[in-house]
């Protein structure tokens, strides 16, 4: 796997599995993925619902809830193993290591308590400040991530902000502690679309300024173009392509990155129709044999449809398809 | 906030109106006062003289603005069949009354708030379905087979606590209490327990549910994510917000622990207002038995409003700010 930036990975997960113990026998949500983020790389995951994008970034952060839980692989921070960690050190890191982002920031924030409490109450569970340092702490962050008059907005409660300002204050939350990396999940799907873009900027030029990772899921090919550097395309719990954005986007690899990147409207260049990828993502139970791709794929042959693919390095590219295996054909 | 303490204050005088109207009804339902109040060989002169004493002559209206005056000055009126004045019946109820009420709700809220949030936290664990499973006898089971249950037990068999009565009392000023002695204390343990219980079994399911609804919720995750103590998540971030429905069951199951204490005085003989009730219902006391109408539904009103004034000091959404400015 190609780690363009340095040569120690800050994130490595190899082999990742992650299952849901049902009544009818396990199902399997991630299926054998591995990637990795270096230092202060902004890695991009895209894909469609359902496709396991979240699940993962919930595995990295170490909250699966039963009956869902990691069944093989291994997660590893800065060299250290953290898939198999007790819950409290696993805690510790929570924060402290790994910052994170939800969806929606209306309700991310504890609607009882001031933003005040709830950034100060983070950065004492991981740094060791006393009260009035970490206040101080707080509104520097408030002012870090553009919120007008922090000093004053500082003491308010969640629900005297709107929308694209709670967002502020959650990313403000997520790096109190100084994490390495951050797992932002679908961090402006809830905003209105002219706020979207002004998060998703202060959030690049603020992990840029602490040096800090992201990990950046959404379904936004857009905002993965504009901000990572490179890029995870994930369908049904695997990694359909994975490599630096822009070969992902100029040159996609995989038949469904390209079925993708189809469906972008371009600016500026009137389209009829937009390409559409006929049928849907397999739900986790009846994913077909071979390929997950393969019913929907416009280049499927017979080896697809028996036996699964792994990634298959292409440049700096890493593509999870037969077309690219140099004994396909 | 000003605005607000007038609006309900207006709303509870409204309230308290109508509870003395259903209250003054009483009276007009079971015929003539006076002919209960004199023998049958009064002499029409006398029975006259009565009625414009008692202002029966006059229209209906003018008879309920009467009643409401009087109460509201403090007069209450005498009790037909003891003919002490009812104030000082009352007052000399009110505490045992009150004192059972508080002492079955603190139980209730000590043992209860606990439990919620222990099955609320591990709704998996045996211990979990335990309570559960106690906690729907005390739904199910009515209050005087729990009181006679539990004389059965602790005074009959092991005769450890007294079957009956308050105890000693001590008097402060107008106060008696029966918190001051080892026999009061012996005394209101089992009807505290019986009175209680039902509380306790709601108490208990509503903390289990509101916490397993709030555990589900995103700022739970977040405060999760950003890496808080367990300790810190569930007590400070969770319990917090499962307290609003706690509260205005609360507030409202206090108004009926007072006002139902009825039956648990009957089966421990607690010389409460509930007891004196059954007394002046068996005499048709009338008097008495509107007077505590309108004593209960003053608590009852007393309480929400105190309720509502709480909303405010946990929920700091309903609190009316003026300067929030809200920026893009």
């Amino acid at each position: 796997m190609a780690t363009d930036r340095s040569n120690v990975p800050l994130l490595e997960v190899s082999n990742l599995r992650v299952e849901f113990a049902t009544r009818r026998g396990p199902l399997v949500a991630i299926d054998d993925i591995s990637f990795s983020i270096a230092p202060g790389e902004v890695l991009g995951v895209v894909g469609e619902s359902g496709a396991g994008k979240s699940l993962t970034g919930t595995a990295i952060i170490g909250l699966l809830e039963p009956p869902g839980g990691i069944t093989a692989g291994e997660i590893r921070l800065a060299g250290r193993r953290i898939d198999n960690l007790p819950h409290d050190e696993m805690r510790k890191i929570r924060g402290k290591e790994i910052g994170a982002i939800f969806q929606d920031p209306l309700t991310s924030l504890n609607p009882l308590y001031r933003v005040s409490e709830q950034l100060i109450e983070t950065i004492r569970t991981h740094l060791p400040m006393d009260a009035s340092q970490a206040r101080a702490r707080a509104l520097t962050l408030l002012q870090e991530v553009g919120i007008p008059g922090a000093a004053e907005r500082l003491d308010h409660y969640p629900h005297q902000f709107s929308g694209g300002m709670r967002q502020r204050v959650v990313i403000a939350l997520a790096l109190a502690a100084e994490p390495k990396l951050i797992v932002a999940d679908e961090p402006t799907t809830a905003l209105d679309v002219s706020i979207q873009a002004q998060i998703i900027s202060l959030l690049k030029r603020l992990c840029r300024e602490h040096g800090t990772a992201v990990m950046l899921i959404t379904h936004d090919m857009g905002v993965i173009a504009e901000t990572a550097d490179r890029v995870a395309v994930m369908y049904a719990g695997r990694i359909a392509e994975i490599g630096p954005v822009q070969d992902v986007v100029k040159r996609p690899l995989h038949p469904y990155t390209t079925g993708l990147m189809g469906a972008i409207p371009a600016i500026g260049h009137d389209v009829h129709a937009l390409t559409q990828i006929d049928g849907s993502m397999p739900r986790l139970d009846s994913i077909p044999r071979g390929c997950a791709f393969n019913p929907r794929c416009t280049k499927v042959f017979d080896r697809c449809r028996v036996e699964r693919p792994d990634p298959i390095p292409q440049g700096r590219t890493a593509v999870a398809c037969w077309l690219y295996d140099g004994a396909g054909r | 906030m000003i605005a607000f303490v007038l609006q309900r204050v207006l709303q509870a005088v409204a309230v308290m109106l109508t509870v003395a109207l259903v209250a003054f009804s009483l009276f007009r339902f079971v015929g003539d006062p006076v002919i209960n109040m004199v023998g049958q060989d009064t002499p029409e002169e006398e029975r006259i003289r009565i009625r414009e004493q008692l202002a029966l002559d006059k229209p209906v209206v003018v008879q309920y603005f009467r009643f409401v005056q009087q109460i509201v000055t403090g007069n209450f009126g005498t009790s037909l069949r003891t003919g002490i004045p009812i104030g000082q019946l009352m007052a000399e109820r009110l505490p045992a009354t009150l004192e059972l009420a508080i002492a079955g709700g603190i139980f209730a809220l000590a043992i209860g708030m606990p439990m919620g949030v222990y099955t609320g936290l591990y709704p998996r664990s045996g211990l979990s379905r335990t309570f559960l499973s106690i906690s729907l006898i005390g739904v199910s089971l009515p209050t005087f087979l729990i009181g006679i249950l539990l004389i059965l037990l602790f005074s009959v068999v092991l005769g450890w606590l007294p079957s009956f009565g308050r105890g000693d009392v001590v008097h402060l000023g107008f106060w008696s209490t029966g918190l001051l002695t080892a026999s009061g204390w012996q005394s209101i343990i089992m009807p505290a327990i019986t009175l209680g219980m039902f509380q306790l079994a709601l108490i208990m399911r509503l903390v289990r549910a509101e916490m397993l609804e709030v555990l589900r919720t995103d700022y739970i995750k977040f405060a999760r994510a950003r890496g808080l103590s367990n300790r810190a998540i569930h007590f400070g971030h969770a319990l917090r917000n499962t307290l609003i429905p706690v509260i205005t069951i609360v507030g409202l199951q206090l108004g009926a622990l007072i006002a139902f204490s009825i039956i648990t005085e009957s089966v421990f003989q607690w010389p409460g207002m509930g007891l004196l009730f059954l007394q002046a219902v068996q005499f048709a006391d009338i008097p008495v038995m509107a007077i505590y109408l309108v004593l209960i539904g003053f608590l009852f009103v007393l309480i929400n409003l105190v309720v509502d004034l709480l909303y405010y000091v946990v929920d700091p959404r309903l609190r009316v700010d003026v300067s929030a400015a809200r920026g893009g």
